[in-house]
């Protein structure tokens, strides 16, 4: 027995022509929120917590002090600032356990102790040590 | 004398793949988009020359902004006693045991305000700092 006309298949379909618009939408939303850093800096390790006194054979270490004048004293030799990055280079190539120890005042520019900070990093220095500022 | 007419090419760009490559365009940007409600201080930065990227993702990065007038922000939290900043050090190195700390500071600060900052965070252990700075400088 045939019960009337088979059912109709009905062609349900979400229209999708639209699709891409949408996605163009979402994705200028997420361009226009993006905001790709290109900002940089220069890296530090600071030393731990407490007053832990490292042993290091003098011969192996820098001592260098920047006064609020900006002033580069290297092992009690007053340099030019421009001059740090070829004289660690220097120092570096000599003895490659080289420590420089950083010491600024407290009056001391932060520009100037990072452009000392710079040099050292061009002269290829890894080992860096920040003394406590004399107060 | 009849030329013969030029058959006409259609040309066309096949745009059937058209979404696929927005979606991929749309999950990179959804991807690399990191959401971020507050915009910091206002800083000059000094100039350096040897400055690069902080390794990783942005992610565990810390931002810490210090302004000419003293005012200390730690991403969206403005520290009213210099001495609050170790225990918000803290909490982030506990919440997040990679964290890098991304100082912005205003060049015109002097090195005893730095320094403080230095043992806050000495404090807090966060030892990984990246001094920002913007290309330039004479050296």
């Amino acid at each position: 027995m045939i019960l009337g006309k088979r059912k109709k298949d009905k062609d349900v379909e979400i229209p999708s022509s639209s699709l891409p618009d949408i996605v163009f939408l979402l994705l200028i939303f997420f361009l226009v929120t993006t905001s790709i850093d290109t900002e940089k800096g220069l890296d530090l390790v600071l030393p731990p917590p407490g007053n832990v006194e490292l042993k290091i054979p003098k011969k192996n270490l820098a001592n260098m002090l920047v006064n609020a004048q900006g002033q580069v004293l290297l092992d009690g030799k007053e340099i030019n600032i421009r001059d740090v990055a070829r004289i660690i280079k220097q120092k570096i190539a000599e003895n490659d356990k080289l420590v420089i120890s950083l010491k600024t005042d407290a009056d001391t520019d932060y520009q100037t102790y990072i452009t000392v900070l710079d040099q050292l990093k061009k002269a290829g220095a890894k080992k860096i040590s920040l003394a406590e500022p004399e107060q | 004398m009849k030329f013969q007419k030029k058959s006409k090419v259609i040309v066309s760009i096949p745009t059937a793949s058209l979404p696929d490559i927005i979606f991929m365009l749309l999950i990179f940007f959804m991807v690399a988009t990191v959401f971020r409600q507050y915009s910091g201080l206002k800083v000059e930065l000094p100039t350096a020359t040897k400055i690069q990227k902080i390794p990783g993702s942005k992610r565990h990065v810390v931002t810490i902004w210090a302004d000419r007038n003293h005012s200390v922000v730690v991403d969206d939290i403005a520290i009213k006693k210099m001495s609050n900043l170790r225990s918000i050090m803290y909490q982030k190195l506990v919440n997040d045991p990679q964290v890098q700390v991304a100082l912005k500071i205003d060049k015109h600060n002097k090195m005893g305000f730095v320094n403080k900052i230095h043992q806050e965070l000495r404090k807090g252990g966060t030892l990984k700092v990246h001094y920002f700075a913007t290309p330039g400088g004479e050296f």
